[in-house]
């Protein structure tokens, strides 16, 4: 418990303790359409703090997080529709799918120094090249989708992960806390400032003796391992797979819009954007409807007017201002 | 299947890829000097598309003159976003340009879902089923008449940057933005207005394929895609490399096509640019030294 609350202020202590409880109480409260949105803002907050671990940490830029996620979604998936594997085991097949994804795209890039935007387009190649793989992939019925067995009486079986919303809330709550654990611990431990120093410049990194070949390698692995949790969860939450829509790259992007907005390489960055975008969103819903002004694209032009308003006023997203302003930082980031 | 059906597709193929060429032109130039990196440029590209549609229903325009008035507002807008939006970005991180660029494009994309509905528009000129008889092969109208076009707006560009003076200077500030500033360039307008040069070259290449493909809202991230695939196969910063690029894409997508099925076709250009980012990441024309 001490090492959790290293160098955590009294005050952030305090604050975060009532987080928590806010959410854990939240489904005593919420209806079921709250939650499935709930489940989504915490969907998002865990994979963004997983692609965090890569840009925000090594700075690399990741445009191709969906193929981890649907490589993980498609293999637990298929465990458990034809044997009846528990997505608990199935996660340990993603995990190394998944990173092993990874290491080959990293392996690959990093070997022929392919840096900053060609490395980001490199990733989007593989995501767009498994996307239309998947579609012509008759194991996974290609493009006419898989879908896993729903079970007829909706008891909550965390096993194998059957039940209602409320349940995948706990779980998803659970593993975001977990992701925002592990990510503390990632930054403070010695690969943490490795990572850092290549983030702010890759050939001083080198020059003190940094294998960054092999820290950015260790980056990209570990960001493709954590994020084969949101796969699985993905495959068990929406019980059905289409690589048009799991693989497709605009599930990259919204993954990656709420870390930025949030504050790169923060810790709480990936969980605020994913609160402030899905609540942007919803708000912006229930605000046209309630005008009676529903005209398709509507919404999505006001939400991207938002974006760009964001990123020209906070540049280093919202959380770090937010700190700030709370004074939690205490002086550092 | 006979020799000459091959050919037909890899002539097909080969005048789209010069249009394809156009645009990746654009994308090319913006990279080139600027170093943003356009995630909207597919949807500029659409939203050119959308007017040269408007413009032919309403005037009888045919695309390929419609092209210059095009190409103009598209030059417009782009010096404005640059001198009003993008400019402050340039010294920011990657992944800041990046939101800025997928804020725009949701923008743009929304905006003509609005105006103009979910549904396909396409052009019919006279000319659309004529063609041309070389031998045993046919070569469609359409295509060439839209593959000319692209090459004498490419090399209209081309003498540009060549031959004349601002021309010289976005090149200078290309090379050496410190350079550029020093010797007392007004980088801020040479960006701008290689940015707007950018978004022309993406108009004038929209007014051509609107002859070749229907157009919808949601076009834009396959034609980003495809142009960042181009771009970096040709080699960036490359002008005549965007166009060999173009037409190496063109081809890959067309014989692909014919040999599997054509909604495999885009992975063969994917596997094309793993292959060239990874034994030869400055592209096939691009300068090794950077």
């Amino acid at each position: 418990m001490r090492a959790l609350t290293r160098d955590l202020s009294r005050r952030s202590i305090v604050l975060l303790a009532a987080l928590l409880a806010v959410l854990l109480a939240l489904p005593l409260v919420a209806n079921d359409y709250q939650i499935t949105v709930l489940v989504l803002i915490l969907y998002l907050a865990y994979v963004g703090q997983a692609w965090n671990i890569m840009m925000g940490f090594a700075g690399l830029l990741s445009l191709g997080h969906a193929l981890y996620v649907g490589l993980a979604a498609y293999l637990s998936g298929l465990l458990f529709k034809d044997y009846g594997i528990s997505p608990w085991l199935g996660l340990l097949a993603a995990i190394p799918l998944s990173a092993s994804a990874g290491a080959m795209i990293s392996f690959l890039a990093f070997r022929f120094r392919v840096t900053g935007v060609y490395f980001a387009i490199l990733t989007i190649a593989f995501a767009e090249f498994a996307r239309i793989g998947f579609d012509h992939l008759a194991i996974v019925n290609g493009s006419g989708g898989l879908f896993l067995p729903v079970a007829q009486n909706p008891r909550s079986d965390l096993w194998l992960l059957r039940g209602p919303p409320t349940m995948f809330y706990y779980v998803i709550l659970a593993a975001t806390v977990v992701a925002a654990l592990l990510s503390r611990a990632l930054l403070g431990s010695r690969i943490g400032y490795f990572w850092l120093a290549i983030r702010e410049d890759e050939q001083a990194a080198r020059a003190t003796g940094i294998d960054t070949f092999r820290y950015k390698t260790a980056a990209v692995v570990i960001s493709a391992g954590v994020t084969a949790f949101a796969g699985v969860f993905y495959a068990f939450y929406y019980n059905n797979l289409f690589p048009e829509q799991v693989f497709n790259i605009s599930r990259s992007i919204e993954l990656i819009i709420g870390p930025i907005i949030g504050g790169l390489g923060t810790l709480f960055g990936p969980v605020v954007g994913a609160f402030l975008l899905t609540g942007l969103s919803e708000l912006l819903t229930g605000t046209l409807a309630a005008l009676g002004f529903d005209l398709p694209g509507a919404r999505q032009v006001l939400y991207g007017s938002c974006l760009l308003l964001v990123i020209l006023v906070l540049p280093g997203g919202v959380w770090p201002f937010l700190a700030r302003r709370l004074r939690l930082d205490g002086g550092r980031r | 299947m006979p020799l000459d059906v091959y050919l037909n597709v890899a002539i097909s193929g080969l005048l789209t890829g010069l249009v394809y060429g156009l645009m990746a032109l654009g994308l090319s130039c913006i990279f080139g000097v600027v170093r943003i990196v356009n995630f909207a440029h597919g949807e500029m590209m659409t939203a050119a598309m959308y007017i040269a549609v408007v413009l032919f229903q309403a005037f009888g325009l045919d695309p390929l003159i419609a092209m210059v008035p095009i190409a103009a507002v598209l030059f417009v807008f782009g010096y404005a976003l640059q001198r009003g939006v993008i400019n402050s970005f340039v010294t920011r991180p990657e992944s800041t340009q990046f939101l800025l660029m997928i804020a725009i494009a949701i923008i743009i994309v929304n905006a003509l879902l609005i105006t103009f509905g979910p549904d396909a528009r396409g052009v019919q000129t006279s000319y659309a089923y004529d063609s041309y008889a070389l031998g045993p092969l046919i070569v469609d109208a359409t295509k060439l008449y839209a593959a000319v076009a692209a090459i004498l707006v490419a090399a209209a560009l081309f003498g540009f940057f060549r031959f004349t003076l601002t021309g010289t200077a976005i090149r200078a500030c290309a090379d050496n933005h410190t350079g550029a500033l020093v010797v007392g360039l007004d980088v801020r307008h040479l960006y701008a207005l290689t940015f707007g040069l950018g978004a022309a070259c993406v108009g004038a290449a929209g007014s051509m394929l609107v002859l070749l493909v229907d157009v919808t809202p949601a076009l834009g991230p396959a034609y980003t895609l495809l142009a960042f695939i181009i771009v970096i196969t040709g080699g960036l910063g490359s002008m005549g490399g965007a166009l060999v690029g173009g037409v190496l894409i063109g081809l890959t997508e067309a014989i692909a096509g014919l040999v599997f099925t054509p909604s495999a076709k885009s992975m063969f250009s994917f596997a094309i640019l793993v292959l060239v980012l990874l034994f030869r990441p400055v592209g096939i024309l691009g300068r090794t030294a950077r």
